[in-house]
């Protein structure tokens, strides 16, 4: 049996990785993506110590978390749709501003 | 026996870690907004097979459904609506400075979790009396989150459904055909490659 320390690890390098990627990327979509991993990373976290505790609570909470994710990215698609109709091929650079 | 089935889980927690690692390298690495959002797949798929490895069968079964057949079906079609599908320049997507800065922040919060998540390992697994939600009992993973989300959380279970009401209504207000002055002219010029439904509109104010 993996002992949960190994799950905590990947997590660990997941997040890393999704961060890394929101800071270096600048292509919105691909922003987006990356968020998607951080929050993957630490579902996996929230799992590994749902299942070391015995505890449901870990799970419950990454079931909340998948319902806010998929209401975040509907939203968030949006937003960029209607950015880049405006504006088409913006990046985060062109979008410092809060106006369309 | 037990040593077969422990070398089984083995395995399956690396393979599943090494899709989980490549595929998120992929979405920060791959120049194709395509391939990103198929890495990402990966990753998910990933993430799903180390949920069945801890015994978390739901929530397994519900990552593929609504991230790998939702989510990413979006952000695929929203590529291929935008018609971003082809690889970004280099030069544009490329600053080495950010480059590092960010590349050095990512690994500093991954050094930061590891080192967290590292600390406990030599001590066996956490101890702690159950939450008030209850205990998991992993051949019942279905009735444990079932009887939580209907007893002790019923009250955010009903607000979610508020939630994706708001953010259904939300979508299609935001990406409806945009109307009036679009943009800063000054500071973006128009774009003038074939996207007439994108020009800005005159309008007399």
């Amino acid at each position: 049996m993996i002992s949960h320390t190994g799950y905590l690890v990947v997590a660990a390098v997941l997040f890393g990785i999704g961060a890394a990627g929101l800071l270096i990327r600048r292509n919105p979509l691909v922003m987006f993506m990356c968020v998607e991993l951080m929050l993957n990373a630490v579902n996996l976290t929230f799992v590994a110590f749902s299942t070391a505790l015995k505890d449901v609570g870990g799970q419950v909470v990454v079931f909340f978390v998948l319902v806010v994710a998929a209401a975040e990215v509907v939203v968030g698609l949006g937003i960029i749709v209607a950015i880049m109709r405006r504006r088409p091929g913006a990046d985060a650079d062109d979008l410092s501003l809060m106006k369309g | 026996m037990l040593a077969a089935l422990s070398w089984v889980q083995a395995l399956t927690f690396g393979l599943a870690s090494l899709i989980v690692i490549m595929g998120g390298i992929g979405v920060v690495a791959f120049r194709n907004s395509v391939h990103n959002a198929l890495s990402l797949v990966a990753t998910l798929f990933g993430v799903a097979v180390l949920y069945v490895a801890q015994g978390a069968y739901f929530l397994a079964a519900i990552q593929v459904i609504v991230y790998a057949g939702a989510i990413v079906v979006l952000f695929l079609f929203v590529i291929m609506l935008l018609g971003v599908d082809k690889v970004e320049s280099l030069a544009k997507e490329r600053k080495t400075a950010s480059l590092l800065i960010g590349s050095a922040l990512g690994a500093g919060f991954a050094v930061m979790l590891l080192f967290a998540a590292l600390a406990g390992a030599g001590r066996g697994a956490p101890t702690g009396a159950p939450s008030v939600t209850g205990v998991l009992d992993n051949t019942k993973d279905l009735n444990n989150i079932g009887e939580a989300l209907f007893t002790k959380y019923v009250f955010a279970f009903e607000l979610t459904s508020l939630l994706l009401t708001i953010a259904v209504v939300g979508a299609v207000v935001l990406s409806r055909k945009p109307s009036g002055d679009p943009i800063d002219l000054d500071e973006f010029p128009p774009v003038e490659s074939g996207t007439a439904d994108s020009e800005p509109q005159e309008v007399e104010s």
